[in-house]
């Protein structure tokens, strides 16, 4: 396959927007960002640009990893929070984004709680925009470092099977990954409560496996990626409580015994322990969790590198 | 032409469609007086008669659409009675039903009054409102039926707000049978539909919006025949989107239930596949749904299941539609493409033949609520409708009579168009 070496998008909004090569290409820019992840070894490719992180719904991690990635790369950074924005006073996303812009800004990293909002910031913007998660639609560096983290430990996607664990309904995390992972050519099966995994699942993406049995959905495969059971999200209706969860779905050790030999255990975090897993499992040798941590950074770092590289001045 | 009198009037040379005279003349003849339709002119009259040559056009009934919002009263910034009924004059409409959810509603008879009021100075085709079932349109208790009867309205409804509450629907239907009032049921279970933005399906889970199931529409249109059944009493049901809705008042039909059934112009055509990008143009409700809807509700409107086609006309401001995507109002400004979108749809998709797509924009809606429109008949008002069913145009928003843009279907391309429309024999539309 022809390797890709430039990149002509200036925001990312998506993995259904990312061809495989430009997935490659990424992943070759965040592999050469790992050094400067090392305390006290920043970079200056960013320096005199500005990144804005427009959280519009709350977030400390993600927002925490992309502040830390624009900053190894020497960018200003200012963070927007809910609570602070204008927009509790009645103005309209693309007025608030306008004047964002307006100040001279070189990229918006956005978070929202609805789905489509990147795309439709994108497409109002000439600035870059870069999709921190938009309500149940995508969050594509979460599933570029979760992939990134896979070929770390495994090489390549050919003949991988991701088990991706738990609310894929209402989550962008599960959606980015069926993506991403399909993209790269690893297997995906979809697993938890028939109300969170619901059969349709299987039209909207041919590609997966549907699968409500833990044990067929963990016998086979190579990563398993739990979701975290969002309360916000969930209505009472989907799931009984979260006991009757964790005594369904929840990972332990046992269950976790019938993972292959050399199976990962990932989670895009923050944690509920005790609930989608037992912390024996998330501190224990399987757990890759803070290793997606640490490459989110880079894999992040790429994405802003790549984007605001992508505007020509 | 000869304009010495302009209450007589001559339309020559069209292929006249009036299905609720079973008529379709190749080159038939016209003849209008004093604003309405007469079986001929004296000699006389005819030389001093206005002469129309409509060679290569269409003359049919002036449509009636059962379900439409103009904006006023309240939201003259959406639409108004002068924009709205231009916009219906343009799309071939002579009778628009307005739906009550105005502000301040209209579930009381000073409004409708309002109403009247506002549509006599500004109207330009002939407004009927139809006022609410319940109180605020709330579902929670009965709006005073009577009175908004006497005042005018044509029908009772609570529009999208639904009626969640069967005991209150079945109340209504009977107190409603007193006045001879139809009762125009939106059919959604709002339950199973909170959140919800568009409809539950594959594109849905991949664009991450909440599904808006075909069950939430399914169970009220079930409730609605069983009630209607129950209560003997006249029961409409508003803008069908799903193939079991078609069913089940297929169904209710057979067993001689007194319901009958409209669908938008809209969901005969698209799909859910339109929302690929998020527009919000495209954001309905009911939502637009899958392939297997949009046939199942053409062999609807071919069978006689549903007796007729609406606009649905929603309108709202660009700032009102420019934002993200759960953000944005449900609806679309269709008046002046809703004919036009049918007959792709319908007759130029070969489904059905003309006359039988204008029985359903005319003598349908019209049978609905007992109205004396959508004839040619002897005696009745001359409102007409002169149709190139040759024409092909491509609708712009530059070109839009509706004071809201809010059309999915602009730049798409058309193969009939309205040329002129007529309200009492007096033009109210002429092509540009």
């Amino acid at each position: 396959m022809a390797q890709q070496n430039t990149w002509n998008k200036k925001d990312l909004t998506g993995i259904e927007e990312l061809s495989r090569a430009e997935i490659e290409l990424l992943f070759r820019q965040a592999d050469q960002f790992l050094p400067a992840l090392e305390p006290g070894k920043g970079l200056d490719l960013m320096r005199g640009r500005t990144v804005v992180n427009l959280f519009l719904e709350p977030s400390t991690r993600t927002r925490t990893a992309f502040e830390i990635s624009a900053k190894k790369l020497g960018a200003e950074v200012v963070s927007i929070n809910t609570t602070a924005s204008s927009l509790v006073k009645g103005e309209t996303l693309r007025d608030t984004a306008m004047n964002i812009q307006a100040m001279g800004v070189d990229a918006i990293v956005m978070r929202h709680s609805s789905a489509g909002a990147a795309r439709y910031l994108a497409s109002a913007l000439d600035i870059s925009i870069v999709n921190a998660g938009d309500g149940a639609h995508e969050h594509p560096t979460q599933a570029l470092l979760d992939a990134f983290t896979i070929k770390q430990h495994f090489g390549q996607f050919a003949g991988l099977k991701v088990t991706i664990l738990g609310d894929i309904l209402f989550s962008r995390v599960a959606r980015s990954n069926i993506l991403c992972l399909s993209k790269l050519g690893a297997k995906v099966t979809l697993a938890g409560p028939a109300t969170l995994v619901p059969a349709s699942l299987a039209e909207a993406y041919p590609q997966v496996e549907i699968v409500h049995d833990l044990k067929t959905a963990l016998s086979d495969a190579d990563a398993v990626m739990l979701l975290r059971i969002q309360h916000e999200r969930q209505t009472t209706t989907h799931f009984p409580s979260l006991g009757e969860y964790t005594s369904q779905f929840g990972l332990n050790a046992e269950r976790a015994s019938w993972l292959k030999p050399k199976a990962i255990v990932m989670h895009p975090g923050p944690i509920n322990r005790g609930v989608e897993v037992e912390s024996e499992v998330a501190d224990g040798p399987r757990s890759v969790i803070l290793e997606q941590v640490r490459n989110g950074v880079a894999v992040r770092m790429a994405v802003l590198h790549l984007c605001t590289g992508a505007i020509q001045r | 032409m000869n304009p010495n009198d302009s209450s007589l009037l001559v339309i020559r040379g069209a292929r006249v469609i009036d299905p609720s005279l079973q008529r379709d003349e190749a080159k038939g003849e016209v003849f209008i007086k004093e604003g309405v339709f007469v079986e001929r002119l004296t000699p006389t009259e005819l030389t001093q008669a206005k002469v129309i040559d409509a060679s290569g056009l269409v003359l049919a009934p002036g449509f009636i659409d059962l379900n439409c919002r103009l904006g006023e009263p309240g939201h003259s910034a959406r639409e108004t009675f002068r924009t709205g009924t231009q916009a219906a004059a343009a799309g071939g409409f002579t009778t628009v039903v307005t739906m009550p959810n105005s502000t301040p509603p209209a579930d009381n008879v000073g409004t409708i009054q309002l109403i009247h009021e506002l549509c006599k100075r500004d109207a330009v085709v002939r407004v009927l409102p139809a006022g609410t079932l319940t109180k605020l349109h709330e579902g929670k208790a009965l709006a005073p039926i009577g009175s908004l009867k006497k005042a005018g309205v044509v029908a009772v409804t609570d529009t999208t707000s639904g009626v969640q509450n069967n005991e209150i629907m079945r109340r209504a239907l009977e107190y409603a049978i007193m006045f001879n009032l139809v009762v125009l049921d939106h059919c959604q279970d709002s339950s199973m539909t909170e959140g919800a933005q568009m409809h539950e399906g594959a594109v849905s889970l991949r664009l991450g919006l909440r599904g808006w199931p075909r069950a939430a529409e399914e169970v009220v249109v079930s409730s609605d025949c069983i009630l209607a059944a129950l209560t003997k009493a006249r029961m409409h049901l508003q803008h069908l989107s799903s193939r079991g809705s078609v069913e089940i008042v297929r169904k209710a039909k057979a067993e001689k239930s007194p319901v009958t059934a409209e669908v938008s112009a809209l969901h005969l055509w698209l799909t859910d596949a339109a929302l690929e990008n998020y527009d919000t143009h495209c954001k309905l409700n009911p939502p637009l749904r899958e392939e297997s809807d949009r046939m199942a509700l053409i062999q609807g409107v071919v069978d006689g299941t549903i007796d007729a086609i609406c606009s649905d006309h929603s309108p709202y401001t660009a700032t009102e539609k420019d934002c993200e995507f759960d953000c944005a109002p449900f609806g679309a400004a269709t008046l002046e493409s809703t004919f036009a979108t049918a007959y792709e749809a319908l007759v130029a998709a070969g489904h059905m033949d003309l006359p039988r797509l204008i029985a359903r924009l005319t003598q349908g809606p019209a049978q609905v609520l007992g109205l004396e429109a959508g004839t040619l008949g002897k005696g009745k008002p001359a409102d007409f409708v002169l149709i190139d069913p040759r024409a092909q145009w491509t609708l712009k928003a530059e070109d839009l009579l509706s004071k809201s843009g809010n059309n999915p279907l602009i730049g798409k391309t058309f193969s009939s168009r309205i040329e002129a429309t007529f309200v009492g024999g007096k033009p109210v539309y002429q092509k540009r």
